[in-house]
């Protein structure tokens, strides 16, 4: 364990028990929250599904948060362990210790935070450090915060320090600061305003040694974004507009070209309609704290894919991630209320969600004749802003239906329309775009005041890449506290025969207050799991599963 | 040396929280927004004394919609039998965000709604998956809490505010 390890939790130790004049009353007064987390397979190799030999066999990863809070003052630490990763994860979190710890201080607009924190400035365009355990994702900032608010409406924040990387932490050192104002709130004359209005800016520099023998990299790499909301009524709108000077890195392939991303939506609300539409264009945002990191780490910024975030198997098949070297995206849903006891809404109303997305390449040029476009050590490219490229990346359209049938029987169908340009998306050369239709049907009965039973029925239509796809799931609950599901997928339209595999998976699950245990064996297929628009890769495998969390 | 601080240390902190009585944990002061984004603080999170029902939920999040949707059926019933107020806090990060309140007024939720888009509130009650969705008794204490969320699970969520108010009727 690392020194200052050992001294903050030697601290926080002395802290807790004499702090106050007698323990007792700082334990009851104050109160410990937390949670813990442990998810287990036992591997077995499975050739035709392509599961890999694990020479572990067992592999696990567990984590404990710890929360003290008394008054104004609150403390906590994170325990993590990966004995070893489990596939799919990064093996670098191998091991284990406590790579979360802090202390917190916040009184009377005064908020101060010592140790790890997770902060963003506006909607992360330029900052957001975070965790999302379920894809090894945690870049949380070890040093200073500040968030002060001066009188209400106004709000500061400062951040110092370094990110987390795996079990280190980042060379590169992060400091910014943001500020938000609401106007209503602070100026007599729009305080009885009925548009809402407050606007933000934000600043973020990265200091990194320039050590590269062939190139001299800027060592100060700075980024600003400033942002509106509005809202009157039912209508809201927002934007927000991000500036990055140029920082040569491994994921940009070493060009000089600024960056810049825009973001806006706008969305009408009324009682049982809700609208939104809203675009993106991001060029050359890539934003490390590390100008070598690549894939999913030390990522300063935050550039969420404007798509729908699916929750069925199939229709999260092709999932799109975000292009930070260059995207154009628009989106755009409707959800709508059909009132209950009229024709088409039936008895009990009828909810339908339309949804279609896009996302383009940005038009890009070569900078003069001889140079080609991203060439290593030249300003890349040029690329007029408003000029959509004529590449598609991804395009999604679908429409979901929920509708009550009885007292008993829910259902709800989705279809999906889908184009995914898997060598865009997933860094591949010499694949055709792949293009498919989904239908998904969900029928959910209760069958007494005490149990349910619940089916899922999907299907994947595609001419390109693993071809069609079927499943179907059966689950039946009682009390709401046990869990009983069998799924089989079934890739019966492989165009390779022996690949049309069934991929069945048996699990039981038991939910006790805030305590769940879960137990899966069976046959997992490869593909990629995505929160936020951020993904992994999770390999094929075969085996048993166990996963156990509980909050206090 | 490592392992042993760290079981040490949290053996320290555990056997403290598990000697507590659960109910006496009053929601943390941390900063949310509210809809339209303005700053607030989980201070205004009240009822008047009566017991809350604080919801941890995403727009993205099904089992989250099946609950708030199965709540809202019963809901009326709910308020006119306890007084309960249901309070739902919105974990939806920068990509989704904005389809909440879209989402809020399709479905005609007559909730109270709050969001903490950095999931500084969602930390501070050591929420882990969602749906998470806690009972506080009148003094905004956590009475009781419960991950998941099948068919029917929502009676789960009213027999613990009928238990809060059986007690304290008890008491008087």
């Amino acid at each position: 364990m690392f020194l200052k390890q050992k001294l903050f939790i030697i601290a926080l130790t002395l802290l807790v028990f004499h702090s106050k004049t007698s323990a007792q009353d700082f334990f009851n007064t104050g109160r410990i929250s937390g949670n813990f987390q442990t998810d287990f397979q036992i591997y077995n190799e499975d050739t035709l599904i392509g599961a890999p030999k694990v020479p572990e066999q067992f592999l696990l990863n567990a984590f404990a948060n710890l929360n003290y809070t008394h008054d104004n003052f609150s403390a906590g630490l994170r325990y993590e362990a990966y004995h070893n990763a489990l596939q799919g994860f990064d093996p670098r979190y191998n091991g284990n210790g406590i790579p979360y710890r802090f202390f917190r201080y916040n009184n009377a607009g005064f908020d101060v935070t010592v140790g790890n924190y997770y902060e963003q400035f506006g909607s992360g365009m330029i900052f957001r450090s975070y965790e999302e355990k379920s894809l090894g994702i945690d870049n949380a900032m070890d040093g200073i915060r500040l968030i002060l608010t001066p009188v209400d409406g106004i709000l500061i924040k400062g951040i110092v320090g370094n990110q987390r990387h795996y079990f280190e932490k980042s060379t590169g050192i992060l400091r910014g600061i943001d500020g938000e104002i609401s106007l209503n709130q602070v100026f007599e004359k729009f305080s009885q305003s009925k548009t809402w209005i407050s606007v933000g800016g934000s600043f973020i520099s990265r200091f990194e040694r320039d050590r590269n023998p062939q190139y001299h990299l800027p060592e100060n790499v700075s980024a600003y974004a400033g942002r509106l909301h509005l809202n009157r009524g039912r209508v809201a709108l927002s934007g927000e507009y991000a500036h990055k000077i140029n920082d040569p890195s491994a994921s940009n392939n070493f060009i000089y070209k600024p960056g810049n991303a825009l973001y806006v939506s706008a969305s009408y609300v009324q009682r049982g309609l809700g609208v939104i539409l809203s675009g993106k264009r991001i060029d050359n945002m890539d934003f490390r704290s590390e100008r070598s990191a690549t894939g999913n780490d030390l990522q300063v910024n935050y550039l969420p894919a404007l798509t729908k975030q699916h929750v069925y198997s199939f229709t999260a098949m092709y999932p799109y991630v975000t292009q930070p070297n260059g995207e154009f995206c628009f989106q755009g849903e409707i959800n709508y209320n059909i009132k209950r006891n009229t024709l088409i809404g039936g008895r009990y109303g009828t909810n339908v969600s339309i949804n279609f997305s896009q996302a383009n390449a940005i038009d890009k040029s070569p900078i003069d004749d001889t140079t080609a476009i991203g060439q290593t050590g030249t300003l890349g490219y040029n690329s007029a802003f408003f000029h959509i490229g004529n590449e598609i990346y991804f395009q999604d359209f679908n429409i979901t239906v929920n509708r009550r049938l009885t007292q008993a029987l829910r259902s709800s169908f989705t279809y999906m329309n889908f184009l995914y340009n898997k060598n865009v998306i997933e860094g591949y050369q010499g694949y055709e775009n792949i293009r498919g239709h989904v239908g998904v049907a969900e029928l959910s009965y209760r069958i007494n005041s005490n149990s349910a039973l619940k089916t899922e029925l999907q299907y994947l239509n595609t001419k390109q890449d693993q071809g069609d796809w079927a499943m179907m799931m059966l689950e039946y609950s009682r009390q709401s506290t046990w869990f009983f599901t069998v799924i089989d997928q079934y890739n019966f339209g492989n165009n390779d025969p022996d690949k049309r595999i069934h991929y069945y998976n048996l699990s039981v699950g038991y939910s006790k207050n805030a305590n769940r245990i879960s137990l899966t064996y069976g046959k997992q297929r490869a593909g990629v799991i995505c929160i936020g628009g951020v993904c992994r890769n999770v390999p094929a495998s075969n085996g048993w599963a166990v996963s156990i969390s509980s909050s206090f | 040396m490592k392992f042993i601080l760290s079981i040490v240390f949290v053996f320290i902190l555990t056997s403290y929280s598990f000697s507590q009585d659960n109910t006496g944990r009053v929601i943390p002061n941390i900063n949310i927004k509210t809809l339209q984004g303005q700053h607030t603080n989980t201070s205004v999170i009240e009822n008047d004394g009566k017991p809350i029902i604080l919801a941890f939920w995403a727009s993205w999040c099904r089992p989250c919609i099946q609950e708030l949707s199965a709540i809202a059926e019963v809901y009326d019933e709910w308020q006119e039998e306890t007084g309960v107020k249901l309070v739902a806090v919105a974990t939806d990060d920068a990509r989704t965000v904005r389809n909440v309140m879209p989402l809020i007024n399709s479905r005609a939720w007559d909730y109270e709604f709050y969001l903490d888009d950095n999931s500084d509130f969602r930390r501070a009650m050591g929420v882990n998956l969602l749906p998470h969705t806690f009972i506080l008794n009148g003094n905004r204490e956590v009475y009781q809490q419960f991950t998941a969320f099948g068919e029917g699970g929502e009676v789960k969520l009213i027999e613990a505010v009928k238990e809060i108010l059986e007690k304290e009727n008890k008491k008087e």
